[in-house]
């Protein structure tokens, strides 16, 4: 078994009050290029400031080799970290820049005195030590003779590779670095995912990459880790993440794909766009399930071959294949391929078992913990909403004083009363109109399910999350009113038995 | 209507002229009266007269004492405040930085003359006249060190400390390698604007140090009462004292202009 190299475990970190990693845990195997993948803001970057040691878990443990480092000064961790911009020092010049660690660097040296006693001295590194060591490094990225040259009158690429050389040249155990490529254009980009993976190779320590560009973790990685919201979505060979997404959002933001909803109808069987496929997962019978198939995984056949018959959209050539849509029914299928299509062609479409994953959907509903207020709507996330409130007691109406009419004739006063509120997938709507729904969020994911798409718009303050079904196509990050007709909120109390004693109050009250 | 057409060369004829009357023509009238005696007839006489007056040279030697404590005081004081005020991500650092500043808004001389009260009521005045100087200084001059130490400081790129941590260096070789040699420009320009009015402001010193304290400035000031030819050499001696000071300091250099807080 591979020793591991770094290990966290239950880290959460908050800045201020916002929650940015939440709850993480995974270990990373020495010698291991691991890379920790997913869309700005997931909390990539944070997890790896917390290993350099730039910022401090709130909670949970970061170990090193077993050792509990969470709290140990950046300076004192044997990690170097390659910088998104680089922060090359601007005032040194190439060989100060990649000479400045090991000018901080103390090596214990072993001497005899005269009585030939041994004894250890703490020392800095020679100068000719530190030339030497300079020198490699400066080979090691293929920037010889650059020593004299001033960080301002290199190019994005040599900026870069000065870096790299700055961080390897105090011979960490890991090296991260920080989407190191970002800056470069696609050629320079393509040409350092390999020199990198390259030099990985060479030096076998343990490098851990972020990054939002999922075609470079493919590329360079033995390990992803997918992070979205703070939380790790997934950890697993780039094979294994490609071909068996945990969940739709990793399928979505891993490689294209079409995701439907389907219908478990029998054994390794699931229906999606009208049709029943045969499939390798096996779910029980009825389960709801996320229906992944990814583009290349479509066959196109003559329209009496296929299991699915459509009609092509459109056609856009991308260098090495097609992409196809085709329009099923009232579903879009998106089709990668080297044979061309025209628009409007009548095709077939075929899918092999092993080409269709299916996943758990990761929502079924939404709860939210709400409170009556004075005027019979309920208040949750961030907002008021209409209700009807007489569906907390069978037979009950409301008076024109807002008390709640039992059929006994007893009144109750809901004000404040704690309750579930429970909004299905398919009965929320969004609007640009910020005055029209009961709370207002922006939009933080979109996927699309071949008919429709999947929207999650979260709130500000409390940040409650909205999940549902749209039509319509939004944009990620718009402002948004979320509308629930007043029929579609579903309420439950959340102390029944406490409550009979508040309807006793009320009726003292009035 | 007449059809106004400005190129980039018209727009500096103003500016040109301005410099032309009010500084280079100056410049020739000093060095005009500190060659010429009161018959205006060409002279090394104020030159030699100088420096072989003993208490001018001592004055000079005065006056750089001064000015250079005052702005060594000034930057120790200045420069923690000036990096915990950059640094911090205080939401209302902005006030604080004001604070500092504002004493700039209020009469000079109202300023200097409450200082003068307060050692008054203390009973330094006419005690520790150089002291009282110095002090003076200081509290006069801090606001131009502190706005241009700020401005470096705020510009120095947090990945940089984090670099210079993330290479194993402590807070000392962070500060003394990243920090401090980043922060020169802002260091030279203050310390720029500190030197000079210190070796000149003789209000300063006339008030505070009880008229015992005589620097540079105030024996321009006297002698173009009685005597321009040897007022205009002490000028003289003055710009190039100045002059050869920034010159050492690199404070020409265009690099560090380019830098952004120099003046």
């Amino acid at each position: 078994m591979a020793e591991h190299i770094i290990e966290l475990q239950n880290v959460t970190k908050y800045y201020d009050d916002n929650l940015v990693i939440d709850n993480v845990s995974f270990y990373i195997n020495k010698g291991e290029f691991i890379t920790f993948l997913g869309p700005s803001g997931c909390g990539k970057t944070t997890t790896l400031r917390m290993i350099a040691g730039f910022d401090v878990p709130t909670s949970g443990k970061i170990l090193l080799h077993g050792k509990d480092i969470s709290l140990l000064p950046p300076n004192k961790r044997p990690v170097n970290t390659v910088f998104q911009r680089y922060a090359l020092f601007p005032h040194l010049n190439i060989f100060e820049n990649i000479a400045f660690g090991l000018k901080c660097k103390r090596v214990e040296n072993t001497y005899r005195n005269a009585d030939g006693k041994e004894y250890t001295k703490r020392e800095k590194l020679s100068k000719k030590e530190i030339r030497e060591k300079v020198e490699k490094a400066l080979a090691l990225v293929d920037l010889e003779g650059f020593e004299k040259r001033s960080v301002a009158t290199l190019s994005g690429g040599q900026q870069q590779r000065v870096a790299i050389a700055r961080a390897i040249v105090n011979e960490p155990e890991i090296l991260l670095l920080d989407e190191p490529l970002g800056a470069l254009d696609l050629k320079m980009r393509k040409e350092m995912q390999i020199e990198l993976k390259e030099m990985h190779r060479r030096l076998g320590i343990t490098f851990i990459y972020v990054t939002h560009d999922q075609e470079e973790a493919l590329t360079m990685s033995d390990t992803i880790v997918v992070m979205s919201d703070g939380v790790v979505q997934q950890i697993g060979t780039p094979i294994g993440i490609y071909n068996e997404p945990a969940n739709t959002f990793v399928a979505d933001f891993i490689g294209e794909s079409n995701i439907f909803n389907g219908t478990v109808v029998g054994e390794k069987k699931v229906r999606f766009c009208g049709h029943d496929f045969k499939c390798v997962d096996d779910f029980e019978k009825g389960d709801a399930a996320d229906v992944v198939v990814r583009p290349e995984d479509i066959v196109m056949c003559s329209p009496s071959e296929g299991d699915l018959k459509g009609e092509v959209i459109s056609v856009v050539f991308k260098g090495i294949h097609y992409e196809i849509t085709v329009k099923v029914g009232k579903y879009e299928i998106v089709i990668q391929s080297t044979e061309k299509r025209e628009v409007g062609d009548k095709i077939g479409m075929k899918i092999a078992p092993d080409g269709i994953h299916l996943m758990r959907p990761n929502y079924t509903t939404n709860l939210f913990d709400g409170v009556i207020t004075k005027r019979n709507t309920v208040r949750f996330a961030d907002g008021e909403f209409e209700c009807d409130v007489t569906q907390l007691y069978p037979g009950s109406h409301v008076d024109e004083e807002d008390y709640l009419v039992l059929p006994s004739g007893e009144k109750l006063d809901l004000t404040d009363t704690e309750v579930t509120v429970e909004v299905g997938l398919n009965d929320i709507t969004i609007s640009d109109d910020e005055d029209a729904g009961g709370t207002t969020g922006h939009i933080i994911s979109i996927i699309y399910k071949g008919d429709h798409y999947r929207i999650i718009v979260r709130t500000e303050e409390e940040e409650e999350d909205f999940v549902f079904a749209s039509e319509d196509l939004w944009n990620e990050n718009d402002y948004v009113s979320v509308v629930i007709p007043k029929e579609k909120i579903k309420l439950t109390l959340k102390h029944p038995e406490e409550h009979k004693g508040a309807g006793a109050k009320a009726e003292v009250q009035s | 209507m007449i059809r106004l057409r400005f190129s980039r060369k018209t727009l500096g004829i103003p500016y040109a002229v301005f410099l032309l009357f009010f500084v280079i023509a100056p410049m020739f009238v000093i060095l005009f009266y500190a060659f010429t005696d009161r018959e205006n007839h060409f002279t090394f006489m104020n030159f030699v007269r100088f420096f072989s007056d003993p208490t001018k040279l001592s004055t000079i030697v005065y006056s750089l004492v001064i000015a250079l404590i005052t702005t060594v005081v000034c930057l120790v004081i200045a420069f923690p405040i000036a990096y915990i005020l950059a640094r911090s991500k205080m939401k209302r650092k902005f006030v604080i930085l004001m604070l500092f500043v504002t004493p700039m808004w209020i009469n000079f001389v109202l300023r200097v003359n409450a200082i003068r009260e307060l050692f008054n009521w203390m009973g330094l005045l006419g005690e520790t006249n150089y002291f009282n100087t110095v002090f003076g200084m200081v509290y006069d001059f801090l606001p131009f060190m502190i706005l241009p130490l700020y401005t470096t400081i705020m510009k120095i790129d947090n990945s940089l400390y984090e670099a210079s941590a993330d290479l194993g260096g402590n807070a000392f070789t962070t500060f003394t390698r990243v920090t401090l040699p980043l922060a020169m420009p802002g260091i030279m320009s203050g310390v720029t604007m500190v030197f000079l009015p210190s070796m000149t402001n003789y209000v300063v010193s006339d008030m505070l140090g009880n008229s015992m304290v005589t620097i540079i400035g105030k024996f321009i000031y006297e002698y173009f009462g009685t005597d321009w030819h040897m007022g205009s050499m002490v000028a003289l001696v003055l710009l190039i004292v100045v002059f050869v000071s920034t010159w050492a300091s690199g404070g020409f250099k265009a690099e560090e202009n380019a830098r952004g807080a120099n003046l």
